[in-house]
């Protein structure tokens, strides 16, 4: 018995060193040449570039698709289908070369009208969707949410909370309105339960499983998701009021590019640029969290109703009718995709503006709260100190007051 | 505060609220995935 196992183990064990070596010893043969170990078919080397998301040359495969001409007559042995065997049909099928043997069509149609059945049924952007993801997608992902957290703990070790210079005086005036406060959380704690649960459904396969299991993960995901695909309302609702109460202060003007020029006073004590209801800083936000919230909401409806709201054939359209993928030198975008590809860019986009704009809003969140001394009241009781709104809104604190806010010189003038 | 905890509580009814609606709309994952309704025709 003990003879026979070693004897297996060691069989296994040469098996695994031959197999080590073919993968060693297979190179990518340059096009055109005969890919001796596979008879012609794709190598391992293939399939490592493709992993790698290198181009692989898949002519020996495209090109693979019969030729009835030199085929051996139907009547004769192995003469069958006109000379096309099975798979150069649907090799064939696969790169849309079909057309000699008539053309077929599926029922499910792209936006542009795209039937071809080659890319509804053979889906070749699947594999590239997929390793979009699982790489470039979740690294740099991560890198950004890693990276604009450590920013703001250096801006916190260096500068410290930024505090209200005068002091506090103790009296104070009303910023938000209690309707305003609302939008604003029902947008604040919608987005935070969205970032959490959008994060899960990415990240989740490589962070949680690994530690806690897939039972445990399980229910996570699907909670996760019952709850991302619900809050979603919540927060385009929350979005759409923000917008109309906020936007007409926030049209932008020339006291931003004061505050720009000072860095809005952030990394300096005593200095106060001159600003309205809302400073330039918070007009970035504003605008931000308003064109990233109108995309991510549009993405995330097309993935909610899938194939219902394809959307990406007509906006490339409309992006190579204004020339702008030329004028950075691509080339044109594809205007006919398959509904499956619709989906898949619908994913990467809504992931890809989810990251800007959680990035955007980790800023945010720490300046309202621990990096500011008296913002948070703003948006919790709605009251603020009058000497903070003085330094931070001097204009709009002498607007609501009729008060001074600036002792000697007076920038409003 | 109020308003904070109003918007809280606005969020689970919203979510609550809209899982029923599309469910008894037909949008249920397990009859949107199933079959005639995924064709574009
Ligand atoms: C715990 C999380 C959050 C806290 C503590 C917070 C805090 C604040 C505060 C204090 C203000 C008022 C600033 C002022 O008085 O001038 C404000 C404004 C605002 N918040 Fe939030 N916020 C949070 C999350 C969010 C989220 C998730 C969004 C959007 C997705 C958002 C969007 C806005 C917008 C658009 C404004 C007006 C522009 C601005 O002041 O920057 N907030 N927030």
């Amino acid at each position: 018995m003990a003879r026979i196992s070693t004897k297996f183990l060691t069989l296994l064990v040469a098996a695994f060193v031959g197999l080590t070596s073919v993968a060693v010893a297979q190179t990518v043969p340059a096009p055109g040449e005969p890919r001796a170990e596979t008879g012609g078919a794709q190598t391992l080397a293939d399939i490592l570039r493709r992993q790698e998301q290198q181009k692989v040359d898949d002519s020996f495969r495209r090109d693979n698709i019969g030729n009835p001409e030199t085929a051996a007559p139907i009547d004769g042995q192995l003469g069958t289908r006109g000379g096309v065997s099975d798979s150069e049909f649907w090799r064939a099928y696969r790169y849309n070369e079909l057309d000699e043997l008539g053309t077929v069509r599926a029922s499910a149609k792209g936006p542009s009208g795209d039937t071809s059945v080659t890319s509804v049924v053979i889906q070749s952007t699947g594999m590239e969707w997929l390793s979009f993801r699982k790489g470039p997608l979740k690294d740099y992902g991560g890198y950004l949410l890693l990276g604009t957290i450590g920013i703001l703990v250096l801006f916190f070790l260096f500068r410290g909370r930024i505090m209200i210079d005068g002091g506090k005086s103790g009296k104070t005036i009303t910023r938000f309105i209690g309707i305003e406060r609302f939008a604003h959380w029902t947008i604040a704690g919608s987005f935070i339960l969205l970032a959490l649960t959008g994060l899960t459904q990415l990240f989740g396969r490589f962070f949680i499983i690994p530690y806690l299991g897939h039972e445990a993960f399980a229910p996570i995901a699907i909670y996760g998701k019952w709850i991302h695909n619900n809050v979603s309302w919540a927060f385009m609702l929350g979005l759409v009021m923000v917008f109309v109460m906020w936007v007409s202060h926030n049209i932008p003007n020339r006291l931003d590019l004061k505050w720009f020029a000072v860095a809005g006073g952030l990394f300096s004590k005593n200095v106060h640029p001159p600003a309205k209801k809302f400073n330039a800083g918070q007009k970035v936000v504003f605008w931000g969290v308003v064109l990233l919230g109108a995309s991510i909401s549009v993405s995330g409806l097309s993935l909610l109703f899938p194939f219902e709201m394809p959307m990406f054939a007509a906006t490339f359209h409309h992006l190579n009718d204004l020339g702008l993928p030329q004028l950075v030198g691509l080339d044109p975008l594809p205007t006919d995709l398959a509904p499956q590809t619709e989906m898949q860019l619908a994913q990467a986009w809504h992931a890809i503006v989810a990251f800007v704009f959680m990035a955007l809003i980790i800023g945010h969140i720490y300046i309202g709260s621990v990096g500011m001394e008296g913002a948070f009241d703003a948006m919790g009781s709605g009251q603020v100190d009058e000497q903070w709104a003085k330094e931070h809104h001097g204009l709009w604190y002498e607007e609501v007051t009729g008060k001074p806010a600036y002792h000697d010189s007076h920038p409003a003038e | 505060m109020k308003a904070m905890f109003i918007a809280f509580v606005g969020i689970i009814v919203i979510a609550v609220g809209a899982d029923q609606i599309l469910h008894h709309a037909g949008f249920a994952i397990d009859e949107v995935t199933s079959a005639p309704s995924v064709r574009l025709d």
